[in-house]
């Protein structure tokens, strides 16, 4: 649960605020959410996204069990496809007792979906898509079948 | 017959074929030069799980999926 995809930008203001709507009565006492915006470099008009979402549904409930176990919660939301510069492709959220079990979890969570969750990006350059493969992380067990 | 789908960037037609393990996937790729690259930094997933042995048995009907490196956000 909580883990939501969008097609295209995502609307910031109506994720978070809905998402604080519905866990500020459950008596967490921080909501710490992560809002990544997509920066205008080198020539791009925005990025694109692929998910494959049984493996990013799969890791996102592993997160999820592991932020119960310490009594927090988290929520996420990824666009896919075409995503403007200067707007959001990216939100994820931790809410917990405390505060610093959240802004612990955040950064932890944040770092693996770096380098774990089954997202590919690309570059919009001139309304074409380029994968952004040199700044790709390979996956556990890459080069399997070479 | 197992399927064989080829994810993000990989950007191909998912294909099916008659295997015993990912062993013999191996295999039949050894003669598509233009995926020896890819190969070198995909990751592979059967049945939605990832895995990390070539000796993985392959039954008729499993998925198989191959994920080049990953950039979220």
């Amino acid at each position: 649960m909580s883990l939501e995809l969008h097609d295209g930008p995502l609307h910031v203001e109506e994720i978070t605020n809905r998402w604080f709507n519905e866990m500020r009565d459950k008596n967490f006492g921080a909501y710490i959410p992560f809002i990544g915006i997509v920066r205008d470099e080198q020539g791009i008009s925005g990025l694109s996204f692929d998910i494959y979402e049984p493996i990013l549904e799969s890791w996102f409930q592993d997160w999820q069990k592991k932020a119960k176990a310490e009594g927090a919660y988290l929520l996420m939301a990824h666009s896919r496809g075409d995503v403007p510069n200067h707007t959001s492709s990216y939100i994820s959220a931790v809410v917990s007792p405390q505060r610093k079990v959240a802004l612990k979890f955040i950064n932890d969570f944040v770092e693996d979906f770096k380098a774990s969750a089954p997202i590919w990006k690309y570059d919009l350059i001139d309304g074409k898509r380029v994968y952004a493969k040199t700044r790709s992380t390979a996956l556990k067990g890459a080069g399997l079948l070479k | 017959m197992a399927k064989v789908e080829f994810l993000g960037p990989l950007n191909r037609e998912t294909i099916e074929v008659e295997l015993k393990s990912l062993n013999d996937l191996k295999n039949i790729f050894k003669e598509d030069k233009e995926l020896q690259e890819w190969l070198e930094i995909c990751a592979v997933a059967v049945n939605d799980t990832l895995v990390c042995s070539l000796d993985t048995k392959i039954e008729s009907g499993d998925k198989i999926s191959l994920l080049p490196p990953v950039c979220g956000g």
